[in-house]
């Protein structure tokens, strides 16, 4: 399998998605905003829709409007206080509503299109990894960075608020974060199942997890496994990888609930 | 004495909503253990959210320790517990995560907690009483080791002002006298103004030097002993 460079290029692009897509979920499911990565997802196919038309990288144009996207989400979400739910319903049709309206201007309906929905190994290029390692390392190097008042906004918002902790910054960044890991995991996982994979490795490492800490250890595990493992079922199975993976991820999940009935650590 | 806490003629009211306060003027000096208390609409949550600057009054002015509330620059050493506080992650936040939040602040929130930071943490845990279980999952304790696991939170800001909103909600009545005995002790170590919040006085009310009833406004501020005793339920207070 790893003869073939276009595997090799797919297991490392892979690493960069399975760690980073759960390191920024687990502070979307904690904040219970499991759904946000969904609705940042339509966005970024409106953005790929606008490379096409523009005739610039797919990529590029992604991780920019849904960057965008995820800040209006967030701004709106903080705008609406309860209302969160109705801020992601307005970002998510009016993404994929926007997405289909240019796809069809840019008369771009084809196969490449559908391989960035659902992610193809074939189309990861040497340019692609290397813009993958870059976002995708800086991303967990600004997690790693912020973990304790990401935690702590996570754990209490307006405590943190009163302890001066700049929360509307940090929620800011997670947006962003989140709308970073789309354009990187897109070639691989697609833009309609990236979110699965930002939240089904995090709700899996919640029911064996001991700590907030071990949680987010777990959950990159999690991801790592279920990448590595759904890109080789897809490669012997000839099977589309975004599926294979997240379907893993999803036996990890009930894997994860069942070894929480037999131990009873929850 | 140096004033912690100084409202001068406020009133405030929700947005497009009717005055939840009016002309409250109050001084609460560096160091008092003042209980807040009045019935349940009465405007108790408000004006501890205006003193914390979460909030602006529609007239008058908050200061805190000499600085506009809303501007206040020593914010680290605000320690709050929420009305209902509960660990708001789905994940098994431990005891010590929980209050090694406390040291995230304003100027200190980049990178892992060094050691004074640490050293901090496991003082406030100590104090409340939770060595044994810290590294347990807040939510597997009882409601009153939650509580006092949100109360070393505060603590570990080493805060010069301690805000309690309804600390004893959902706590059994052994519990609540627990819980005021600490609060007791741990003003006198810390030498913090600690503002307690209430609807009810309960078992708060020996260790206070100064209740404040709030209904619409200050009904009456003053030692508990000097209380009428209709109001000793202040859900009975009448303006």
């Amino acid at each position: 399998m790893f003869d073939q460079e276009f595997m090799r290029l797919a297991f490392t692009a892979g690493a960069i998605v399975g760690l980073l897509a759960p390191a920024v979920g687990f502070f979307l499911v904690q904040r219970r905003l499991s759904l946000v990565g969904d609705g940042i997802g339509h966005v970024a196919f409106a953005g790929v829709a606008a490379g096409y038309l523009l005739d610039v990288s797919p990529v590029l144009a992604a991780l920019v409007v849904s960057a965008f996207g995820a800040l209006a989400l967030e701004w709106l979400r903080a705008r609406t206080g309860g209302a969160g739910d109705q801020a992601l319903a307005l970002v998510f049709y009016v993404g994929i509503a926007s997405g289909v309206v240019i796809v069809s201007i840019a008369g771009a309906l084809n196969v490449n299109l559908f391989a960035f929905l659902f992610g193809s190994i074939l189309t990861v290029t040497r340019t692609d990894l290397a813009v993958a390692a870059g976002l995708g390392g800086a991303a967990l190097a600004l997690v790693a960075l912020l973990y304790r008042p990401l935690a702590a906004v996570s754990l209490d918002e307006e405590g943190a608020r009163v302890a001066g902790v700049p929360v509307a910054l940090l929620n800011g960044v997670v947006a962003v974060l989140a709308a970073v890991t789309i354009a990187v995991s897109m070639r691989i996982v697609g833009i309609l199942l990236i979110a699965a994979l930002m939240v089904l490795p995090v709700i899996a490492a919640t029911r064996v997890a001991w700590s907030m800490a071990s949680a987010l250890a777990i959950s990159m595990a999690i991801g790592l496994a279920s990448a590595f493992a759904g890109l080789t079922l897809s490669y012997y199975g000839d099977l589309p990888p975004g599926g294979t993976i997240v379907l893993v991820a999803a036996a990890g999940f009930l894997l994860a609930s069942g070894a929480e009935s037999i131990l009873g650590s929850r | 004495m140096p004033l912690a806490v100084e409202l001068r003629e406020v009133d405030f009211a929700y947005e497009h909503g009717e005055p939840v306060l009016r002309d409250v003027n109050l001084a609460i000096g560096q160091g008092e253990f003042v209980a807040i208390a009045g019935p349940n609409g009465g405007g108790k949550t408000t004006l501890i959210r205006l003193v914390l600057g979460l909030e602006r009054p529609t007239r008058g002015t908050v200061h805190l320790f000499g600085e506009p509330a809303n501007r206040f620059s020593r914010r680290e050493g605000l320690g709050y517990l929420a009305q209902r506080a509960q660990v708001g992650v789905e994940a098994p936040a431990t005891v010590y995560e929980v209050v090694a939040a406390g040291r995230v602040s304003q100027r200190r929130f980049l990178g892992p907690l060094r050691a004074d930071d640490r050293r901090v943490v496991e003082q406030a845990i100590d104090r409340v009483g939770l060595s044994d279980v810290a590294r347990r999952p807040v939510d597997r304790l009882s409601g009153g080791q939650q509580q006092r696991a949100f109360i070393a939170k505060a603590l570990a800001r080493e805060p010069s002002l301690l805000v309690l909103d309804e600390p004893t909600t959902g706590v059994d009545a052994e519990s609540q006298e627990a819980l005021a005995a600490l609060l007791d002790r741990l003003q006198r170590e810390l030498r913090a103004t600690v503002l307690y919040v209430s609807h009810e006085f309960g078992a708060v009310e020996r260790y206070v030097e100064r209740v404040v009833l709030v209904r619409g406004g200050i009904v009456f501020d003053g030692r508990p002993d000097e209380l009428p005793g209709v109001w000793h339920d202040p859900s009975h207070v009448h303006v």
